[in-house]
């Protein structure tokens, strides 16, 4: 039988109580069904894709195969809805600036990968904005431990990266 | 008053004259909050599709707005971006200020399907037609306003004043005292394109900031109240039978809380729970049911594919779709004798986000609609869902509902239409809405796939002039798209209706591209029709009973046959050369006479005079192509490196050279042909649907332990060239579509290159590092 579980969650900065039915339901499900979030999206539930990516406690980390009961209590989880919701937030300026998408359904995952990439970067000293070839490695998981593979169906590889370089040398100056 | 036929009967009532606000960006229009606004009578404009009275309208101007109601929808192209900057350049208005209400059944004209880079060059033209209708309205009314002569008006931004006076009138003054209803005219006076403000501008797109922010709502987050959640759990094969359900896992799957129910019928399986994660546990056979399957007859083996499609039994049909000429003198006559033989696999659109879709069936109509069901989807067509939904439900057509709402790229009919038909089965049965989200392994193994293509090119070469060509392309349909007929959707054919017959041409499908636009004096194209299941006889397409899939169904996928016959022709053509020590591009150019089709290849010539040298492991190819052989035109260069040891190509470099006529939007066209050329790279080198004698076993995007046989797996991101684009604007003339145009000559620059580089050709797709270390051998 599955076992119950209830957690409070600071989700973009507010407190959110869950309960669910079974504490191995994946995050991404409870993000979007239970707690009014857009952001993450269902694309292949076995971390191929990126769609679901969210930031637990600043952690780039697939939802679609995070459970809850991992999910420890009181962490953080941030997705593309809080990021800003005026749309101010380097990135998004920058995906705008660029008409980096088409359907944009994978933009969620490459922004909030990026984000917490960059924040990353910049947490371990780094000073320099990443290159064309270091945002690639990155969004085909081949930086550092990180295998996740960023997908985009549509073809917008090209001006994401240079969406995603313009947000870092904005956020480094 | 314009000489439109005119009537004034007034606005009707209902969700037709729904309208967004002037100031307003195009929004997410929730249902309900859309109806409330268009329950009232109001001024204004509205301008119709036809004189009947039930026609709906294509443009509604109020004193709150404009509302484009769109039969073409936004398929993540930007095709509302670049039909708002149409309309708004007609109407005389600034940017930003339409609202925009796309694929609704109940309220946007049919228009047909959206797709076959179809949408700007069809679908503009019509709503351009009902813009410049209203504007003639305006300045009517302005004239009436001012009480001066049509001819003495100048229209800007929404304002109409008298030439060298200060009066003026709004647009919004003039709406709040009209109450017009008129027929778009054929003949409305269009803006000139040497006024364009907008037009050829590169406008940004309208969704995108709702996108960046997680405010836009994808069909995948369509809430209705009471909604339950679905999933399905497909055979076991694509001709497998329905045997059991388990009833220990029965047992099981009903101790999930939240669980609902599970629906059976035939070969259709689905279950029903509160939350989507009960459904997903539900349908789970190690948490859920257990679902017995009886094995059917196997499909054709993957490995046999390029005999099998030669193979005349396989045959239905054979069409010669050019004969010019005559090719069985000329090309034994020829100095130079070439044959050669393609082949490109299964592929699938492979959408990001998996086919998701909702369904509310009611046992009652709507009092005042009569409506019974609505069923949000991202299909391509939402009048022929709605027609193929109703016949699955046993309804008539006017009493479902399809609203478009949009999903991931799709590239093509994908699975869209068929959850529709999912999530329509399961709320009839459970009496309540229904969310249906595919399952990415449901998407894989199940979507209707881009067939197979076998291709046999006959050429001959004297005087270094082709004298003589000869293709012979062997594919199964490539348009297998619902309409009123239910086997047309999975549920349909899942629950015993038969699909509809195989076409009897391979017309603008599985021969799209087949025709070439060169000058050769002696073509022939054949297309031999290839049966997908067995049919009622040996020359006919009529599926016979029970079904019985030979091959995988299959459907249109991005520029259909056309990817692979420009694949097959452009790779020959540069045998060809290679054969008759041509350059190709010369080649090219001398058999050619259409200077819109010269100026896109030497656009290339610099880059080609400056290409790789070639034989040591780099490389440029190019290749040519109209689209459908009738429009765009576009020719590609393609630089690859191959590594000899790991048989691994490198695509670093590729080059376009577009021309779609007049060009709406530059940005948006050139999104598009990056998108081309990333998605025709990735079905050039990696895609390849893998299946056994039941159906597809490449279920998921990469291999791995979990996954060990091979995947579907598109390129990645550190596999992405540099882009270099040449637009070609032809301001004068119409506006082709560019969704799908520069994807055919991506894996025809990409084999000539490889060849440039090893003196190797590879005829077989994707060229994988095992076929290419294969023909390196
Ligand atoms: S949905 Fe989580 S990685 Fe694809
Ligand atoms: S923009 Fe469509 S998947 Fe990336």
């Amino acid at each position: 039988m599955p076992t119950p579980l209830t957690r409070t969650l600071v989700v973009n900065g507010e407190d959110r109580t869950v309960t669910v039915a079974d504490d191995g339901e994946q995050l991404l499900y409870v993000l979007r069904n239970q707690l009014d979030q857009r952001g993450p999206r269902f694309g292949c539930g076995v971390a191929q894709c990126g769609a679901c990516t969210v930031l637990v406690d600043g952690e780039i980390r697939r939802s679609c195969v995070t459970p809850l009961r991992t999910v420890p209590e009181g962490a953080s989880v941030a997705t593309l809805d809080g990021l800003d919701a005026n749309g101010a937030h380097p990135l998004q300026r920058a995906f705008i600036e660029q008409q980096a998408a088409q359907c944009a359904f994978c933009v969620n995952g490459i922004i909030m990968g990026a984000a917490g990439w960059l924040e990353q970067r910049n947490e371990s000293g780094e000073t320099a904005a990443p290159s064309d070839e270091e945002i690639a490695a990155f969004l085909s998981g081949e930086v550092g431990e990180s295998t996740f593979n960023y997908l985009c169906r549509c073809g917008a590889h090209v001006r994401m990266i240079r969406a995603i370089r313009q947000a870092a040398e904005e956020l480094l100056s | 008053m314009t000489t439109n036929e005119l009537t004034r009967r007034g606005f009707l009532t209902g969700v037709g004259s729904l309208a967004v606000a002037f100031t307003l960006g195009p929004a997410v229009l929730d249902q309900q909050a859309a109806q409330a606004v268009a329950a009232g009578r109001r001024p204004g404009v509205r301008i119709d599709e036809t004189p009947a009275d039930d026609s709906l309208a294509w443009l509604v101007l109020t004193p709150a707005g404009v509302t484009i109601h769109s039969g073409k929808v936004e398929l993540g192209t930007g095709v509302q971006t670049a039909l708002t900057q149409i309309v708004v350049e007609e109407l005389h208005l600034p940017t930003g200020r339409v609202g925009y209400v796309q694929g609704d059944t109940q309220v946007t004209p049919d228009q047909g399907t959206t797709a076959g880079s179809k949408t700007i060059q069809n679908g503009g033209p019509e709503l351009r037609r009902a813009a410049a209708t209203a504007f003639q309205a305006l300045l009517d009314l302005a004239a009436e306003w001012f009480g001066v002569s049509r001819d003495r008006l100048v229209a800007s931004d929404g304002v109409i004043s008298v030439a060298g006076t200060r009066r003026r009138v709004t647009y919004e003054q003039l709406l709040a005292n009209a109450d017009l209803v008129l027929v778009a005219d054929r003949d409305a006076p269009l803006a000139s394109p040497d006024d364009y403000r907008i037009v050829g501008q590169s406008e940004p797109r309208v969704e995108l900031p709702d996108k960046v922010t997680a405010r836009f709502r994808y069909v995948h987050d369509v809430r209705v109240p009471g909604m339950l959640h679905g999933r399905v759990i497909r055979p076991a094969g694509r001709n497998a039978r329905f045997q059991a359900i388990d009833p220990g896992s029965l047992d099981r799957a009903r101790a999930i809380p939240g669980f609902v129910t599970v629906v059976q019928r035939d070969n259709f399986v689905g279950v029903v729970a509160d939350t989507e994660w009960a459904a997903i546990q539900a349908a789970n056979p190690s948490t859920g049911i257990e679902v017995t399957w009886e094995d059917g007859q196997p499909l054709v083996a993957q490995e046999s594919l390029p005999e099998a499609l030669r193979d005349p039994a396989n045959h239905y049909r054979t069409v010669e779709v050019v004969g010019v000429g005559d090719v069985d003198e000329a090309l034994p006559a020829a100095s130079i004798q070439v044959e050669a033989s393609y082949f490109t696999p299964f592929q699938m659109h492979a959408a990001m986000g998996p086919s998701c879709a909702v369904a509310d069936v009611r046992s009652q109509p709507d009092r005042e609609t009569g409506v019974r069901a609505t069923v949000w989807s991202s299909t391509q067509n939402v009048y022929n869902l709605r027609d193929s939904v109703a016949s699955l439900l046993g309804l008539p057509s006017g009493s479902v509902r399809v609203i478009y709402e949009e999903g991931a790229g799709c590239y093509g009919h994908n699975g869209a239409d068929d959850v529709a038909g999912d999530a329509a089965l399961l709320s009839e049965a459970a009496g309540r809405p229904v969310r249906v989200q595919w399952s990415r392994q449901d998407e894989h193994g199940w979507e209707p796939l881009g067939p197979a293509m076998a291709h046999d090119l006959r050429g001959g070469v004297t005087n270094g002039e082709v004298v003589a060509w000869e293709h012979i392309t062997s594919t199964p349909t490539h348009v297998s798209r619902p309409n009123a007929n239910p086997g047309t959707l999975i549920a349909g054919a899942l629950t015993g209706t038969l699909p509809s017959p195989l076409p009897n041409s391979s017309g603008n499908t599985g021969t799209r591209n087949g025709p070439v636009n060169y000058t050769f004096p002696n073509r022939r194209v054949i297309g031999k029709l290839v049966r997908s299941f067995e049919t009622t006889g040996e020359t006919s397409g009529t599926p016979a009973a029970p079904l019985r899939y030979r091959f995988m169904r299959s459907t249109a996928l991005r520029s259909l046959g056309g990817f692979s016959n420009s694949f097959a022709n452009e790779s020959f053509l540069d045998e060809l050369a290679a054969a008759s020590g041509a350059d190709p591009l010369e080649l090219r150019l001398r058999s050619l006479d259409d200077p819109r089709a010269i100026a896109v290849v030497e656009a290339l010539s610099e880059v080609w005079a400056a290409r790789p040298s070639g034989g040591d492991g780099a490389g440029a190819g190019i290749a040519f192509q109209r689209y459908e052989a009738e429009f765009a035109y576009v020719a590609a260069y393609a630089e690859v490196t191959v590594d000899a040891d790991s048989g691994a190509i490198r695509v670093p470099r590729v080059v376009v050279a577009h021309d779609c006529g007049l060009i709406i939007n530059p940005d948006g066209l050139r999104n598009q042909i990056e998108g081309n050329v990333i998605q025709g790279i990735g079905r050039t080198l990696k895609e390849e649907v893998h299946f056994d004698a039941r159906g597809v076993t490449s279920v998921v995007w990469e291999q791995n332990q979990f996954n060990p046989t091979p995947q579907y797996p598109v390129l990645r991101f550190s596999e992405v060239p540099d882009i270099e684009i040449t637009l070609i604007d032809r301001p004068h003339e119409p506006a082709w579509g560019s969704g799908e145009p520069a994807i055919g000559c991506v894996p025809g620059a990409i084999g000539n290159a490889v060849f440039a580089a090893t003196g190797v050709r590879i005829r077989t797709l994707p060229m994988t590092p095992a076929r290419v270390l294969d023909a390196l051998a």
